[in-house]
């Protein structure tokens, strides 16, 4: 009887502490959006400058990795950070499908960020502090990602 | 009403960030195309990149090179005094190949843009952004980002870059410049007097100006 209860307990905590984590999550994602956005404007008006002298941030940001076809980087990351804002608000909200959608985003950008690490270390040999920012807010997502079994 | 809160979370969001991402552009953008605000219909693609008044009592001329630190620390200064005293300011090329990499192309991009109106215009960008530039892997990639920014025909661009009659108005400054014993950059001529190294700096060029203004004024 006494561990029935136990288990309603635990069952009626679980919703509040997912609710918690996807709102994190949220929270998250839209730092990362806002610095993607922020990259995506100065990178559109060259105003690189924003470096501050660091020339591994010159070097990334002016490298031929930094756009596609003319399209920086940056404005890709800020369309997954909104993807991912949008699913862990849902998940919040308690949407089921949401919550799979979540994992997926994050597991996509979680390999473009390693990718971008990659590059970085071993092609530009030269690090940029927003890539390395925003590495850090895609590896938070992906820890609240996989903390939530998909089946569930 | 608990239903569309995330609706109305995500559209604000949304909302948020496309006006945010729009004013920023606009305000780095016009922050940009406002930092050049003298004429550029004096110049045309022979004559030399010349600002402020024909008359003007004091003729300052540089021979600069894009990559160098000093000439882009003196950019500014010499841009205010311009406009402060509405000198005559004349730049001429004087790329250091030896020591920057970049400085050729970076001349070639001035021209280059020069051709489309907009010589004082890249001037102002190259300088500002020489720190990133300098140190870019691909220089040409960024020179035609900063074309595209101020609305250039890149196509026409990265032709005239490569256009041997840029190249040669180049050459011809340079030439110009070793005539007159010009080995370094920033050297600047305030009528046609050689400034001392020693005050290549906004007080001592200040000075200068000054002492040229009261030299030649005219007789009332």
């Amino acid at each position: 009887m006494k561990d029935r209860k136990g288990d309603q307990k635990a069952k009626s905590a679980r919703p509040r502490v997912e609710m918690f984590l996807y709102a994190a999550a949220a929270l998250i994602a839209v730092t990362g959006l806002g610095e993607a956005i922020y990259l995506t404007v100065m990178f559109l008006t060259g105003e690189l400058a924003i470096c501050g002298g660091s020339s591994g941030c010159m070097e990334v940001l002016g490298s031929k990795f930094a756009h596609i076809r003319g399209i920086p980087i940056a404005a890709f990351g800020a369309a997954a950070y909104f993807a991912a804002f949008s699913c862990a608000t849902f998940a919040a909200f308690g949407y089921a499908r949401a919550r799979r959608l979540f994992t997926i985003v994050v597991g996509g950008m979680f390999l473009f960020t390693l990718w971008l690490l990659f590059v970085q270390a071993f092609l530009l040999h030269a690090f940029c502090k927003y890539c390395l920012f925003s590495a850090a807010m895609i590896f938070l997502l992906a820890g609240i990602g996989v903390s939530r079994p998909v089946s569930d | 009403m608990r239903r569309y809160l995330p609706f109305a979370i995500v559209a604000i969001v949304a909302i948020l960030a496309v006006g945010g991402g729009t004013y920023l552009y606009h305000a780095k953008a016009s922050s940009l195309s406002g930092s050049r605000i003298h004429g550029e219909s004096a110049e045309t693609a022979d004559s030399d990149h010349v600002l402020g008044p024909a008359e003007a009592r004091v003729v300052l001329e540089e021979y600069g090179d894009f990559q160098c630190p000093p000439c882009g620390h003196l950019s500014d200064p010499i841009n205010e005094l311009q406009k402060e005293y509405n000198i005559r300011l004349v730049f001429r090329e004087f790329p250091l190949v030896d020591f920057h990499k970049h400085a050729l192309e970076a001349a070639y991009a001035a021209e280059a843009a020069g051709l489309q109106g907009h010589f004082w215009q890249m001037h102002d960008l190259l300088y500002r952004q020489q720190p990133i530039w300098s140190s870019a892997p691909d220089v040409r990639q960024l020179f035609d980002h900063y074309a595209s920014l101020m609305g250039l025909d890149v196509e026409r661009f990265n032709r005239d870059m490569d256009n041997e009659r840029v190249h040669q108005r180049v050459a011809a400054d340079q030439k110009k410049g070793e005539s007159l014993g010009v080995k370094n950059t920033p050297t600047i001529f305030l009528n046609a007097q050689e400034i001392d190294r020693m005050h290549l700096n906004p007080a001592g060029l200040h000075d200068a100006i000054e002492a040229a203004i009261k030299t030649n004024k005219p007789s009332s």
